[in-house]
């Protein structure tokens, strides 16, 4: 059960942020799939995926979800009903006046993209109007970025270790800082589908 | 996926319906740590007439954030009155606030487009000369003057490699990398359509690899800021990859500017693998030649 804090936070978000590693596409697909075209916020997400290589996550996307669903470029501006991946081999950042950018930086977590990197750079552009979820994963990346958004007021989402096909990822991020929600898939999918009636 | 190296979507080069426009707009107040940073840019300045007031902030913050802990600086005003009075400081955040990630053929795919669509009309050329633009610990540099010797044309081709950061300058000078990337390097140039084995252009020794001394004699490096300086030479081909994601588009536009003044009646650019010209104020000053390997062509001017 929500408790009123979670809630404003959910009523309050004005883009949602999400990372994953193992297991994370089939965790996405299962979060994603259908998700509406008028979905009212900008979806910004970070998967590992092994070698750096051209992922085809947005042909998969594309055909999953009504939204809108683009690699993440130089300079994009965050638009709702938009799904955006990060580019493998980039780090994806979110600058203050919502458009973003692009890094070759070293990897953090080894990984780039690194959800760290997208999520504290999101906390910063968008403070308290910010979602974050975080699912399965095999390494640490995310924790410190999912904390930094609950440090900022923003919603902080697990989901449920239990549940998650690796559980590495969720752990870090609930031991570094206790998220407002620990959720199944379904819950998150029912939690986002909520989320995507704000008006941005 | 059949695509190599490539976009998401060629298509969204274009502009199609739907591609987000870009844009400005704050909807949360700058921080305190923004405002220290900010402050610091422009202390730099006046202090160095180091101009990095136009870097993409998120990224530039991380890294000066990054320096705080390594300086063992409590706040971004404390490292600020360091820098200000303490240039060996500044050199040192200096280290931070440039990006040193490169490898040798990096897109391989990127080099093999040069090799067949560029260097056959370099070849038209009595003389050839190459602007590479922020070329950091110089792994790009060696990686042309291979392409360009195996192609017959580094005898009579001037390469400037130029970056702001001397001490990444005088590594690339040096030419000597970690012995444990070659590997990597090697795949790429097998990868990028490289004639011969990648060990002729580099000794080992220890954990070092330092690459063929020859292929330094048609190099000039040299210290250049897209942000400050002008035009040095007139050139056929600019390589500028990876370094035009750290800046505004403000920058990018100035650096564009720089290119096309740059290079001669249609001259050759190559961009990163996620850059583009198509939303800059020079977009249709250039064609593009290979579009997913971002290579494009300063368009004939008239009049």
């Amino acid at each position: 059960m929500m408790n009123s804090q979670s809630m404003a936070k959910v009523l309050r978000a004005k883009a949602v942020v999400m990372g994953a590693s193992a297991g994370g596409v089939e965790a996405l697909l299962g979060i994603l799939s259908d998700l509406p075209a008028n979905f009212a916020l900008p979806l910004v997400v970070v998967l590992h995926l092994p070698g750096g290589r051209d992922s085809q996550l947005v042909d998969i996307f594309r055909r999953r979800t009504a939204m809108q669903v683009w690699e993440g470029a130089d300079k994009d501006r965050l638009v709702a009903g938009t799904l955006y991946f990060a580019p493998p081999g980039y780090h994806l950042l979110i600058e203050a006046d919502h458009t973003l950018s692009l890094s070759c930086e070293a990897p953090v977590h080894f990984s780039r993209p690194s959800i760290d990197v997208l999520m504290e750079s999101a906390a910063d552009a968008y403070g308290p109007n910010l979602a974050g979820i975080l699912l399965t994963g095999a390494n640490a990346d995310g924790a410190r970025g999912l904390a930094r958004i609950g440090q900022l007021g923003g919603l902080t989402v697990v989901q449920n270790p239990a549940e998650a096909h690796m559980a590495v990822m969720p752990e870090a991020a609930i031991h570094l800082r206790p998220p407002d929600l620990v959720l199944d898939l379904k819950s998150i999918r029912a939690l986002l589908l909520e989320i995507g009636k704000n008006s941005c | 996926m059949p695509r190599k190296n490539s976009p998401a979507i060629p298509a969204a080069e274009t502009a199609p319906a739907g591609r987000p426009a870009t844009g400005t707009g704050r909807s949360v107040p700058p921080t305190t740590p923004d405002l220290e940073l900010q402050l610091l840019m422009e202390a730099i300045y006046l202090r160095y007439s180091y101009d990095f007031r136009d870097y993409s902030g998120a990224s530039q913050k991380r890294r000066v954030l990054h320096a705080l802990t390594q300086l063992a600086c409590p706040s971004i005003s404390e490292l600020q009155a360091r820098v200000m009075h303490d240039p060996t400081v500044f050199r040192q955040l200096l280290q931070y606030l440039t990006i040193p990630v490169s490898e040798m053929f990096r897109d391989p795919a990127f080099f093999l487009a040069l090799r067949q669509q560029v260097v056959p009309h370099l070849r038209t050329y009595a003389s050839i000369k190459v602007w590479i633009a922020g070329c950091s610990t110089g792994e790009e540099v060696y990686s042309l003057a291979i392409l360009l010797r195996e192609e017959g044309l580094l005898e009579r081709s001037l390469i400037y490699a130029t970056d702001i950061n001397p001490v990444s300058l005088d590594k690339a000078r040096l030419g000597i990398f970690p012995l444990a990337s070659i590997q990597g390097f090697t795949a790429n140039y097998q990868k990028s359509g490289g004639k011969r084995a990648f060990a002729d252009y580099y000794t080992a020794a220890y954990d070092a690899a330092m690459v063929d001394k020859s292929l330094r004699e048609n190099i000039v490096f040299a210290d250049h800021s897209l942000a400050t300086d002008s035009v040095f030479s007139e050139t056929q081909l600019v390589l500028c990859r990876n370094v035009l994601i750290y800046f505004t588009r403000k920058l990018q536009d100035r650096a564009f500017g720089l290119f096309h003044e740059s290079l001669g009646h249609r001259g050759f650019l190559g961009l990163g693998s996620k850059e583009s010209i198509d939303f800059s104020s020079h977009a249709q000053r250039f064609e593009p030649l290979a579009r997913t390997e971002r290579i494009f062509r300063k368009r004939a001017e008239f009049g």
